[in-house]
Parts: structure tokens; C-alpha cells; sequence
């Protein structure tokens, strides 16, 4: 059985449309990521397939339940993290996950089995109020008092959101050692790299969904060559290397430039020589062009690039 | 009339046995694009605070445009710029009239903000929508007006408080060439973010952890010099030094992960 | 632990961690009962004097310098007509005026009674009596110097005349105290839920607690449980406030009393909860709430201005303001001493509604965010 399916889900806010016909499945088990920045309808989805609010158009079942009519006992059976902090700050560490506990009609020395990894990095402050926790700390408690009752789908909202690179890593370490316990957790990220740490992914923005699949199949569906170049002068280059005649489009990725070519049927290797000629005559004689693998943020743009509704307009392309 | 923007020297800042910010030092050159890292709790924000004129410092100092930031706080704020994480622009406005508040705010005569809003709409390529409340603009569209609305009465200095958290990948960018174009025009920026990869945008960084600088300096330095291929890699390696705290595995019956 | 159990623990945590909410809900009406109460009571210092002296002369100086030197009457004004009273009146200027007769000292002098006008604007019939007193024995003193000086035979004949205003608070101090009483416990009480569950809801707890096994009824009486043990106890508050500070009596049980106190106050409660099991916003909420109970009770719980004397229209609505229930049962235990066989009625429209407004909340609260 799915553990979650969705067909042709829409919503909207006022003028806004916050999901704009979403189908997808879920299977048990996977570690299934929504990745796609602010305003792409995620948090809406999450809220959706939780029994918190109910689509305009569409049908959603999570492990057999409707969203709509078998609330209650979906309510039973997810686990689900919101988007904010949403636990009581003015509680300790130990107080938020009894009371959470005890709402489910368990206790949390029943349940420890299920949280002891998470809750070993959280054991030193278990007395401390959790409004005084760091934000990765907070982010593992929330994950705690979502599981503490064994639900069957984790709905993670956001959890990595405003969250430092180093306790990203670690939460996501944590979801890993979950998923071997055979739990299916739907994620959703803004972070574009974390999208490598899921089964399979799902690109949405502007509340339509851009491809759905493996991290390796979105990456592989990249239509064309990447090439990364080196320029000190990183940010002359960048501007220098758009007004080349064939560039596609140009990024600065850290210390890397991304450039994609318009013509498809060239081999990378003839577009990199063609950039670094133009690169020398420019006067970036330093610069040094290679062919990339692209990343899951090179197929994001590349897919919200020619999606022209969902464009934002750039300074000094237009007008 | 020295040509640093920000010095700081020992500055502490303490809440009763807790030091959250302990003796940091450095030094901004005016122009430059300056990252301010640090992991949450690291004291990045305390730091900023002080600098920007809203806490007091508990011991060292800091000039911020030329003016103490423990005697002069006022002055600081007249001179700098600042963009909060949380809130920015008022949504019921419409970009215009949000413009002409914070113009306004800062003393600029009517001609002058007419001449700023006209500017900042033709920029920023959103004139078609300056009449429309910024709650129903997209939030990149809102970061970038509301970073140059915190240029408005186009200060020295400009402090950023992770402006790009949660935008899609290209306004992302576009957000950093508004920002590259500041500091072309002479505006020196401080930054935080959470995102590795922007670190490299700047011309020099510092990294906090608990409360103190651990590394300073050019990105492409500070990785030579800690020999990894990335500042997220650095990162990690300054914010836990004995590695990421590995889970460990659930010692539950049904045997799982018993390897 | 059960689930009801878990959210009662939950919420004690947070009143008892949140110091300043704590002390507001306790020490706020304490203090609010003080304000008003003193508020309404004409201060016998400094009274107003106004002096009406047609005709000037050693007598009535001396007497008017007697009351000058006295340290409760300040006179503010010497007036020589006794129509140049009214604007003083009018205005507040004056509370008392002492008005002389013409032929005031040739009455003295001839051993006749003399005539004092003494006029007291009543604020509370209490305090006029006392200003009329305090007259008396400022003449009688002086009556009493004259005479060792050999001038005043006849003594001075006093004609007390209380001058009538319309003035709400005119109800003695005793009718108007328990009245004040469910006034300021019925804000605290629906302002502390309303913004308690809207701050579940702002701050985004309410979410978690929503996909959950719990249901309306379960986080509804967890909210209003703990807030009824603290109501309580604001309840005892205000009523030793009223024994011991404004001297009312308490002449029947006190165990019903307090009893009813704790039904009014679950009344309030569930009246705070249907407000915010509807809004969303702290503010609304809170706006809400005083506005659903400030203005009934003042105007129609009997509390100022009396029910009897009120059109039928609005006597019919006050049967819906719970105010006006409390205030007849506290009245009647506190002042006549009466027992439950006479509040029975009222108790039951309490309990009704307290019935009826937690019923309401239950339904109409909000499973969904939207």
C-alpha cells in the first residue's frame, strides 16, 4: 500500500494559488523530500496531508486515510513537526515530551526505544526550558515529540529552517537512522543539497510540482552540459561571461561559476574551450573552465528558468 | 579619517554567568563584503546587536561609522543600515509608500525620496507592482525591496541579518549582486546566513563558536589554510571538533541497525 | 497519565512559570476593588466649603474663621447671595456651603436662636451625614467659645438641608460593593482564557495539539480547570477585601458564597473560551472578551445603575448578563443573610449558562486551522 497518496490537490488563499493540482505517491518507508523555497506551497501541502486544513480540489489519503473524512483517525497515526517552534518554551526539554506522551496515551519511558537516538544528544538538557535551547536543539526536541508516540508517517516541516550547517547535518544523520527503523518521513526543505539525503524528492515552486524523483534522476535529467569556471575576479566574470553570445545562463555557486550553454548540441568539452577563449579575450586570463556534474539546485533553476509564470523578474533584464 | 567602517576590539557581552559573546575583535575596511558566521547560539546575534546600537556592551569596544556604539548609539543608528530576518517591510503597505516611511524615518526631504523610490522601483525592476501591498508580493521580490529600503538613506554601513533565508535559488542570487553593486558604490556590507555557499560571496569571513572568533579571513585563504574543499567543511570542523555528533543506533528488540 | 491529565499538568507549568500573569490574575482584582471603592467615597478631608455671608461682621467672621481653622473644611468661596450657590454646586467647586440668615448676629446678640443654613451635596448619604456632623460641631465649639464670651444665648439653630443630585453611586456603599466585586472577577477570568488559547494558537502549539488524540472537549476543560482554581482564590481575595477594608457585612454562609463565587467565575471562564475558541489574535480576543463583560455588567447587572428602575426592554436583556445573577446572590447572602433556598433560582441560570457557553465552545471549536 501507499502510505501516501495525492491526486490533483488545489488551494488557494484569497488571490493566491497556494497548490496548483499536486498528485504524487509515497511508498512505505521512503525518506521523501519537498524541496523548493518560500512561498512554493509546501507548508500548505503538509498541512493538507495532516488534516489541518482541507484542499479546494483534490483528494489526499495518508496509510489509507482521507484527509478529509478519516481525520480523526489519521490524527492517530501521523507524527508531525510544524513549521515554526511550536513546542512550549516556557516548559523543559523533559516536560514538552511527557506532555506530548501523555496527550498520545503513552509515557515516554514506554516509548524510548523509538526516541533514543535523538534523545541522547538532548539528555544533557533535559531540564532546561526549551525557549532557552539553541535552534538545531529545539529542532531535535520537536523531533522527539513527534515521535514519542511510534506513529506511522513523520511530517517534518521545514525542520532544517534557520538551523546552523553543522546541526543540519546531524538532523539529517538522525532521519537516517530512523528510516532503517522502517519509518516513512516526508520532509521538506528549502536547502537544495539536502535533497541528495532523500529516496526520491519532489521540486515545488509556486505550488506546482517541477519533477519528481530520485535525486539522481532529477540530476540526470539535466538537459545539458554544466561547466563550472574559476575566475578571480568572480563576479566580473560572471557579469562579463552573460553577455557571451550563446550563454544560456550563469550563476555564481561559491567560489564556482555555473554556466549552461543554448547550444544543446554541443559536447561540453568544445563549449568549455569556446567560454575560455572568450574568458582570456575578456581579460580573465586566470580563469579555468570544466565540465560539472550539475547539482539539484543547477536542475531547480533550470526548471523555474524556463517556467515563465514562475519567474522573478531580475534587475537590469527588464525595462 | 581612518578608512574602517567597523573595529571592534575585546568586545564581551555578558548575561549574568553566561558569557555570550567573549573578547571578539576585528575589523571591517569600508567597501568590503564582510560574513559573519557562526552556528546558533554561537553569539552572532549578540555581536550584531551591539553592533548595531541595541544592546550595551558588557566589556571591550566597538566603533561602528566612526561613532562608539556604547556612547553613541543614536549616531550608529542614524548611520547604518539594517535588514532583520524577521520582519522587514510593513505587508499592508504598498512598496512605494513602505519606501517613503522609512525615507521619511531617516530625514530624507520629499525630493530626495522621490528621487530614491524611482531609483530603487527602476533597480530593482519592480515598478509594475509599486503600487500593490508587499503581502501579496513573493518573498524575493520582498527580501530584495526590503534590502533596498534599508539602503534608503544610503548609510555606510549596511548589516544583513541572513536576507536570503528561505528564497528560491535565483533571487538568491540576484540578492547577492544587489549586494555586490552596495558595495560597489563604496556601502560596506556584514552578512549572516546560513548558507555555506555564500560565504564564498564575501570578501572575508569570520566564524563564531561559543562566543569567540575561531577563523577570520579570506574564503579561499581559510580553506588553503585548513586544507578542505568548502567553508561548510570548515564549518563543521570549527563547530564540532571531535566531529558530528553521530546518532546512535536504536537499541530496540526487533534487531534494526545492529551493525 | 491521561490525556486530560497531561494538558491540566501542562498548564499549571505555565501559570505558575508566568509570574507576571499570576500576579495580574490575582492582584488585580484586589486592586481594582480598592480603586473603585475608594474612588466612589468622598474624601472627608478637605471638603469644599462655600460661605454665603450677606452681611459680614464680627460674628459671622469669627464663625466663618472657626470653620477656616478646622481642618476638614477648606473654604473656597464667600459668596454674598445665596443664588451664587448653584454654579459652585453645579461645577463640583463646592460640597458644602454654610449659608448665614440675614440678621444672623442681631439674633445672637439678642439671645435668639440664630439660623444657619448648613447645605450638603450628597455624593453618598453616609458621607453627607458625617459632613453634617462635622458642621455641627465646628458651630457647637464656637456656640460654646461665644457663650464663655458672653455673646451667644440663644444659641445657633442649625437647618441642615441635604441638596439632592442625580448621582448613580448614590447606593450605599454595602449595595454597591458586591457589585464591584463580580465586575472586576468577570474581566480577569474571560480575558486569562481567551488569551490563553489564542496564544496556543499565534504561537503554534495549537497545531500540535490539534494532530493529536485529543479532542475539543479535553483541551477546553484543560484550559478552564486550572483558571477556575485561580479564580478562586481571587474570589476569596476580594471578599475579605470587602469584609475587612469596606466593612461590609457578611451575614449568611460562607461556604455558599463562595460556592456561588466559583460558579460565577466558571461562568466568566467559559465565556472567555467561546470568545477565543472564534478568534484567532491575542488582541481580538482580549478586546473581545472586555467588551462582552465590561459594559453588561456596568450597565446591566444592578451594579450602579438599578435594574427596578430601568425600561423592560433592557431589564429583559440583564437576564442574560450573568452579572446581575451574582450580584443579587452576593447581596442577598452578604447583606440579608438568606440561604439557598432563596438564591436556588439565580444559582440555576448560573449554572445554565455556564453550561451553555462551554456547549458552545466545545461546538464551535475549530478542528481545522481555517
Amino acid at each position: 500500500m501507499d502510505a501516501i497518496k495525492a491526486e490533483a490537490l488545489e488551494k488557494r488563499f484569497a488571490t493566491t494559488v497556494a497548490l496548483d493540482k499536486v498528485s504524487f505517491t509515497i511508498d512505505q518507508g521512503e525518506l521523501f523530500g519537498f524541496i523548493g523555497p518560500d512561498g512554493g506551497g509546501k507548508t500548505t501541502l503538509f498541512r493538507i496531508l495532516v488534516s489541518l486544513l482541507t484542499p479546494d480540489a483534490g483528494r489526499a489519503q495518508v496509510l489509507g486515510f482521507d484527509v478529509v473524512r478519516d481525520y480523526r483517525a489519521l490524527r492517530l497515526r501521523v507524527g508531525y513537526m510544524a513549521g515554526r517552534f511550536s513546542l512550549y518554551p516556557d516548559l523543559s526539554v523533559e516536560e514538552n515530551l511527557t506532555f506530548f506522551a501523555s496527550v498520545f496515551g503513552t509515557t515516554v519511558e514506554r516509548e524510548y526505544a523509538q526516541i533514543e537516538p535523538i534523545y541522547a544528544q538532548l539528555e544533557p538538557f533535559r531540564n532546561r526550558h526549551a525557549g532557552a535551547l539553541s535552534g538545531g536543539m529545539k529542532q531535535k526536541l520537536a523531533l522527539c515529540c513527534a515521535l514519542v508516540h511510534r506513529p506511522d508517517v513523520l511530517f517534518l516541516d521545514e525542520p532544517t529552517t534557520g538551523v546552523d550547517a553543522v546541526s543540519r547535518r546531524e538532523f539529517w544523520d538522525l532521519l537516517g537512522v530512523l528510516k532503517q527503523g522502517g519509518l516513512t518521513t516526508v520532509v521538506s526543505t528549502p536547502y537544495m543539497d539536502e535533497a541528495t539525503r532523500c529516496d526520491r524528492v519532489a521540486l515545488m515552486h509556486r505550488g506546482k510540482l517541477l519533477g519528481l524523483d530520485a535525486p539522481s534522476g532529477i540530476i540526470a535529467a539535466f538537459d545539458r552540459p554544466l561547466l563550472g569556471v574559476h575566475a578571480a575576479q568572480r563576479y566580473k566574470a560572471l557579469l562579463a561571461l552573460r553577455t557571451y553570445e550563446h550563454a544560456q545562463s550563469a550563476y555564481p555557486f561559491g567560489d564556482v561559476l555555473h554556466y549552461t550553454d543554448a547550444r544543446t548540441d554541443l559536447p561540453a568539452e568544445a563549449i568549455g574551450a569556446d567560454i575560455k577563449r572568450f574568458l582570456d579575450a575578456s581579460g580573465f586570463s586566470d580563469a579555468s573552465v570544466e565540465p560539472l556534474t550539475p547539482t539539484v539546485e543547477d536542475s531547480f533553476i533550470a526548471r523555474t528558468e524556463s517556467d515563465p509564470g514562475s519567474r522573478t523578474p531580475d534587475p537590469g533584464r527588464f525595462q | 579619517m581612518s578608512d574602517l567602517a567597523i573595529q571592534v576590539k575585546d568586545l564581551t557581552r555578558r548575561f549574568g554567568d553566561f558569557i555570550a559573546v567573549d573578547r571578539i575583535s576585528f575589523e571591517v575596511k569600508e567597501g568590503e563584503v564582510f560574513g559573519f558566521l557562526g552556528a546558533n547560539g554561537a553569539g552572532k546575534t549578540t555581536a550584531i546587536r551591539m553592533l548595531i546600537g541595541l544592546l550595551q556592551p558588557t566589556g571591550g569596544s566597538a566603533r561602528v561609522a566612526g561613532y562608539d556604539v556604547a556612547t553613541q548609539a543614536e549616531q550608529v543608528k542614524r548611520s547604518i543600515g539594517y535588514m532583520s530576518q524577521r520582519f522587514s517591510l510593513y505587508e499592508d503597505l504598498t512598496p512605494r509608500e513602505n519606501i517613503r516611511l522609512y525615507g521619511g524615518i531617516y530625514g530624507l526631504t520629499r525630493e530626495q525620496i522621490r528621487t530614491r523610490t524611482a531609483q530603487m522601483l527602476d533597480r530593482l525592476g519592480i515598478s509594475s507592482v509599486a503600487d500593490t501591498a508587499v503581502r501579496s508580493l513573493p518573498l524575493g521580490w520582498r527580501q530584495k525591496l526590503a534590502f533596498s529600503v534599508a539602503l534608503v538613506h544610503q548609510p555606510r554601513i549596511v548589516f544583513l541579518d541572513e536576507p536570503t533565508s528561505g528564497v528560491d535559488p535565483i533571487t538568491r542570487r540576484q540578492f547577492w549582486e544587489l549586494i555586490y553593486d552596495a558595495a560597489a558604490n563604496g556601502t560596506t556590507v556584514l552578512v549572516t546566513t546560513h548558507y555555506m555557499d555564500e560565504a564564498e560571496y564575501c570578501d572575508r569571513i569570520s566564524i563564531m563558536v561559543a562566543g569567540r572568533i575561531a577563523a577570520m579571513g579570506a574564503p579561499m585563504q581559510l580553506k588553503r589554510d585548513s586544507q578542505v574543499a568548502s567553508i561548510d567543511e570548515l564549518f563543521v570542523q570549527l563547530a564540532r571538533p571531535d566531529g558530528p555528533t553521530r546518532p546512535t543506533r536504536p537499541s530496540s528488540p526487533s534487531g534494526e541497525g545492529s551493525r | 497519565m491521561t490525556a486530560l491529565g497531561g494538558l491540566l499538568r501542562k498548564e499549571w507549568f505555565h501559570i505558575r512559570r508566568d509570574r507576571r500573569t499570576a500576579t495580574v490574575l490575582i492582584a488585580l482584582p484586589v486592586v481594582q476593588v480598592l480603586l473603585f471603592g475608594y474612588a466612589i467615597r468622598t474624601d472627608v478631608d478637605n471638603v469644599r466649603l462655600a460661605v454665603v455671608d450677606p452681611a459680614p461682621d464680627a460674628q459671622t467672621i469669627s464663625l466663618r474663621n472657626r470653620f477656616a481653622a478646622a481642618d476638614v473644611f477648606r473654604t473656597v468661596a464667600v459668596v454674598p447671595r445665596i443664588t451664587d450657590l448653584d454654579p459652585l454646586f453645579e461645577s463640583g467647586a463646592a460640597q458644602q456651603a454654610i449659608v448665614f440668615y440675614p440678621g444672623f448676629s442681631r439674633d445672637l446678640g439678642r439671645g435668639e436662636p440664630a439660623k444657619l443654613l448648613i447645605i450638603t451635596d450628597a455624593t453618598e448619604p453616609n458621607t453627607g451625614s458625617l459632613l453634617q456632623s462635622y458642621a455641627q460641631a465646628v458651630v457647637n465649639q464656637w456656640v460654646g467659645g461665644a457663650s464663655r464670651a458672653g455673646g451667644a444665648g440663644g444659641g445657633v439653630h442649625i437647618v441642615p438641608q441635604v441638596r439632592m443630585r442625580f448621582n448613580p453611586t448614590r447606593e450605599s456603599k454595602n449595595l454597591f460593593v458586591p457589585g464591584l466585586m463580580a465586575f472586576v472577577l468577570t474581566i480577569i477570568s474571560s480575558m486569562m482564557t481567551a488569551i490563553s488559547l489564542t496564544r496556543e494558537k499565534e504561537t503554534g502549539t495549537m497545531e500540535a495539539l490539534l494532530v493529536s488524540p485529543l479532542r475539543p472537549w479535553q483541551i477546553i476543560v484543560g484550559k478552564v480547570t486550572p483558571y477556575l482554581a485561580i479564580g478562586f482564590v481571587s474570589v476569596v481575595l476580594v471578599i475579605v477585601e470587602a469584609l475587612l477594608v469596606f466593612h461590609v457585612p457578611l451575614r449568611g454562609s460562607v461556604p455558599l458564597l463562595l460556592v456561588e463565587g466559583a460558579l460565577y467565575i466558571l461562568v466568566s471562564l467559559s465565556l472567555g473560551i467561546l470568545i477565543s475558541a472564534r478568534t484567532s489574535s491575542q488582541r481580538v480576543a482580549m478586546m473581545f472578551a472586555l467588551l462582552g463583560t465590561m459594559l453588561p455588567n456596568i450597565l446591566l447587572s444592578g451594579f450602579i445603575f438599578p435594574l427596578e428602575s430601568m425600561p423592560s426592554a433592557l431589564q429583559a436583556i440583564s437576564y442574560v448578563v450573568p452579572g446581575r445573577w451574582f450580584v443579587t446572590i452576593a447581596r442577598g447572602i452578604m447583606l440579608k443573610g438568606i440561604g439557598f433556598e432563596y438564591v436556588w433560582r439565580e444559582t440555576l441560570f448560573l449554572a445554565a449558562m455556564a453550561a451553555v457557553l462551554l456547549a458552545a465552545s466545545v461546538r464551535s471549536f475549530n478542528e481545522r486551522l481555517e
